[in-house]
């Protein structure tokens, strides 16, 4: 039984949060917030550095050629910081659909760029209000060429390219399209989290390439979000873990009544709620990391209840957070609405907890025995 | 990542595996569990078949396996324990009803008692020869059970005990009970206690059978009152020092917090079942939005609880001291119980409250046990306590019995 990870991605972890903390750690995200900007372009230059983005690219193609356990390691302190960067949707969406489906004409062109830097990717599925269903998305290809639109895309301002996902008749297909393209259309769309950038992209008549072959495009998507939903998991329970410490420290130096607030049942049981919640993400993300990084059947299911459970225990903890400070809590000079704010654009971004629970019955209903319990 | 056995490990699952293929039978899945059937069979037959049951072990080397050898253990490790408890779980065995005294009493026989006890209580624990039970709570003293006021007097070379104790599982069927006790009441609560061991035929013990909210009694491993009126143990028979009760006891408490883990009975695989079972006009429960959404969280919970105990048990297999994961076990798993439960019995609707005696619904078996379960233990407001100060450092609550005499401390009725 060995359900943790290895002493060198242990390492990677407690240098990424070393990273972090040292480039300004919250401040980072303050920052970005403040000037109105998309995100850090200095501190992404420096992730690059570190080759980060190339984590699980191949060697061949100049990557690091590591795993998916040392990008869930890394997603955490990302979580934990707050980080302004478009690692998750650069990495763990656009760079994992190439390596995952891409032929290898394509691998070759584009991996070597990830690495760079001089390629940056994004990934584009939601149209509306809709759910994302095979029905709801209008966006067509013609030839190669796309018209419709797409919304809530992330980090159009970093990105060189998307991977899009349209209709061709009536089926689906993943295209890779360069945003230079004079017939793709850029709207920044203002969001919750003001630490992260989402688009609108208007597609009239750009051009666009097929990446993967005959597979169904809803299926290949699917499973790239139920892969991402692994990561972007990692990153809730760095923010929910971030969120109960900062809960903790109030509660350990703000006095009332004579004594710590911390020393009140009321809080403590309200502290305590948040480290279950915690707890249980954390063991369910070490599930999802498992299922990911052995590529097992049950990725659906564990990816899911990853999700499901991460995405409740990082709002719990945001918003009791925030509760624990009081007034001061509710100010923009506390870092508390930053985790807010950040734990429901997560908890979003890639399906809200809605979907993703029913995504977690539905693979319970298919599987024969939920054996072990 | 994986979640296999190391070499030496996978051996050791198949030497248990082997004994107990060729020693009981393997467990049925398709009989619902149940957390009350042992009610239905009469206490005599329940003990005895226990009590074999543990010869049996005992016999083979498994009954103790981390204890010393020479009170009857092989020296396991502690994830030696875990293979073995899984590998027996599989199996249709006798409950115990020997939890309390190789879970607790064993440990603090092991710590303070004198070597010519521990040769001649521990070997008979651990066959089943001997049953014992833990005499701690009092009426006035549940979670500040250090507020109990049962009294030794010391007379000679002998204590005279008087008081009442309440919730001893088993009492009615034990020979010998750990006891705590107020020696001295003019001291503070934590200073005044002694901690003893006590033959539970002595003259002035009556035990008298609790009725739970589940209408039975005195059944498997149930709750009791006992009595101690004018009852005599010999100064021998102290674990510790005069006045160190609570430090003896406490080495109990953390025992029973490791011991009291999971709330066994219905659990998400059962809720499933039961939601493509059961009909909601025409269509399966399954179908109803409000049932899909707290399947989904009682499987979050479960799974949760399930990767928890693998955590620790990654860190054992590696010699590691385990994180305080662990600590959430009870509360979440009491609490989840209840929740199903109490779904089983809605998904019946009108029908759902009618109860068949002869042949109880697992469902509301849970549903009427669970409340028990989130306060034998530690309550679930103990263990957030313990969760938030123990875990997470907080302060203790300011105690306005604090440094005060235990007779002046101010007390209910």
């Amino acid at each position: 039984m060995n359900l943790d990870f290895s002493d060198d991605q242990k390492f990677l972890q407690a240098e990424a949060r070393k990273f972090f903390d040292k480039e300004g750690g919250l401040l980072l995200a303050r920052k970005v917030m403040d000037n109105d900007a998309e995100g850090d372009q200095e501190l992404w230059k420096k992730i690059i550095d570190l080759g980060w983005t190339g984590i699980r690219i191949p060697e061949e193609h100049g990557g690091l050629g590591l795993g998916h356990l040392e990008l869930c390691v890394i997603a955490e302190e990302i979580g934990r910081s707050l980080a302004p960067i478009p690692f998750s949707s650069s990495v763990y969406l656009f760079t994992e659909a190439i390596i995952n489906f891409a032929n290898d004409d394509i691998k070759a062109e584009i991996l070597p760029k990830l690495v760079t830097g001089e390629c940056v990717g994004t990934f584009a599925i939601a149209e509306d209000t809709k759910k994302i269903t095979p029905n709801n998305i209008t966006c067509v290809v013609d030839g190669d060429k796309i018209s419709g639109s797409k919304i809530a895309v992330p980090d159009v301002g970093f990105a060189t390219h998307a991977i899009v996902l349209v209709k061709k008749e009536k089926n689906l297909e993943l295209r890779l399209v360069k945003l230079a393209d004079s017939n793709v259309e850029k709207k920044l769309q203002k969001n919750i989290d003001k630490s992260r950038s989402f688009y609108q992209l208007n597609f009239n008549g750009c051009d666009s390439q097929k990446i993967h072959s005959d597979e169904d495009a809803w299926d290949l998507s699917e499973h790239l979000l139920d892969q991402a939903a692994v990561m972007f998991a990692f990153e809730q329970v760095g923010g929910a873990e971030q969120s109960l410490d900062m809960a903790k420290n109030y509660a350990l130096e703000r006095y009332a009544f004579g004594r710590q607030i911390g020393s009140y049942q009321a809080i403590k049981h309200k502290l305590a709620d948040m480290y279950i919640s915690l707890t249980l993400a954390r063991s369910n993300c070490y599930y999802g990391a498992w299922a990911l990084s052995s590529d097992s059947p049950e990725l659906k299911l564990a990816a899911a209840t990853s999700r499901v459970s991460a995405t409740k225990a990082f709002q719990l903890c945001a918003k009791e957070n925030i509760q624990t400070h009081g007034g001061n809590g509710f100010t923009w000079e506390y870092d508390c609405h930053l985790f807010y704010k950040r734990s429901k654009v997560l908890s979003v971004n890639i399906g809200s907890e809605l979907s993703w629970k029913e995504k977690l019955v539905s693979a319970m209903e298919k599987m024969n025995t939920l054996e072990n319990k | 990542m994986d979640f296999n056995d190391t070499p030496k490990q996978a051996e050791f699952r198949a030497k248990c595996r082997d004994w107990l293929d060729a020693n009981a039978n393997i467990k049925d899945d398709s009989k619902p569990k149940s957390i009350s059937s042992a009610a239905e069979n009469d206490l005599e037959t329940i003990i005895k078949r226990a009590k074999d049951w543990q010869k049996k072990k005992y016999e083979a080397g498994w009954a103790m396996l981390h204890w010393p050898e020479e009170y009857g253990g092989i020296n396991a490790s502690p994830i030696e324990r875990i293979i073995w408890t899984q590998e027996q779980a599989k199996f249709d065995v006798p409950g115990s009803i020997f939890e309390i005294g190789l879970g607790m009493c064993g440990p603090v026989l092991m710590e303070y008692a004198t070597e010519e006890q521990k040769k001649r209580y521990l070997p008979p624990m651990a066959e089943g020869k001997e049953i014992w039970c833990q005499l701690f709570s009092e009426p006035s003293a549940g979670s500040d059970v250090a507020g109990l006021r049962s009294k030794a007097e010391k007379d000679g070379d002998d204590w005279i005990i008087n008081g009442q104790k309440v919730w001893t599982s088993g009492a009615h069927y034990s020979d010998y009970g750990i006891l705590v006790v107020r020696h001295d009441a003019s001291l503070q609560k934590h200073k005044g206690l002694t901690f003893f061991f006590v033959d539970m035929k002595s003259p002035g013990i009556t035990v008298k059978p609790i009725k739970q909210i589940t209408g039975t009694a005195g059944s498997g491993a149930g709750f009791n009152e006992v009595y101690f009126d004018n009852v005599r143990i010999p100064d021998s028979q102290r674990l510790g020092e005069i006045g160190d009760g609570w430090k003896v006891a406490i080495t109990t408490l953390m025992n029973e917090r490791l011991a009291v883990g999971d709330a066994r009975g219905t659990d998400i695989e059962e809720a499933l079942n039961l939601a493509k079972e059961k009909d909601d006009d025409g269509d399966a429960l399954i179908k109803n939005q409000a049932v899909r959404d707290r399947l989904a969280d009682w499987f979050c919970q479960a799974s949760g609880l399930k990767y928890t105990k693998f955590r620790t048990m990654s860190a054992l297999s590696k010699g590691e001291a385990p994180g305080p994961e662990a600590s959430i076990t009870k509360v979440v798993s009491a609490g989840k119980l209840q929740e199903i439960g109490n779904f089983g019995i809605d998904a019946g609707d009108m029908a759902g409250m009618l109860l068949d005696e002869d042949n109880w619904d697992p469902f509301q078996s849970a549903w009427l046990g669970a409340p028990g379960l989130r306060i034998a233990g530690g309550t679930d407001e103990i263990l957030k306590n313990i969760i938030a100060e123990r875990v997470l450092g907080l302060p203790q609550d300011p105690r306005a019995d604090k440094g005060v005499p235990f007779n002046e401390i101010p007390q209910g009725k």
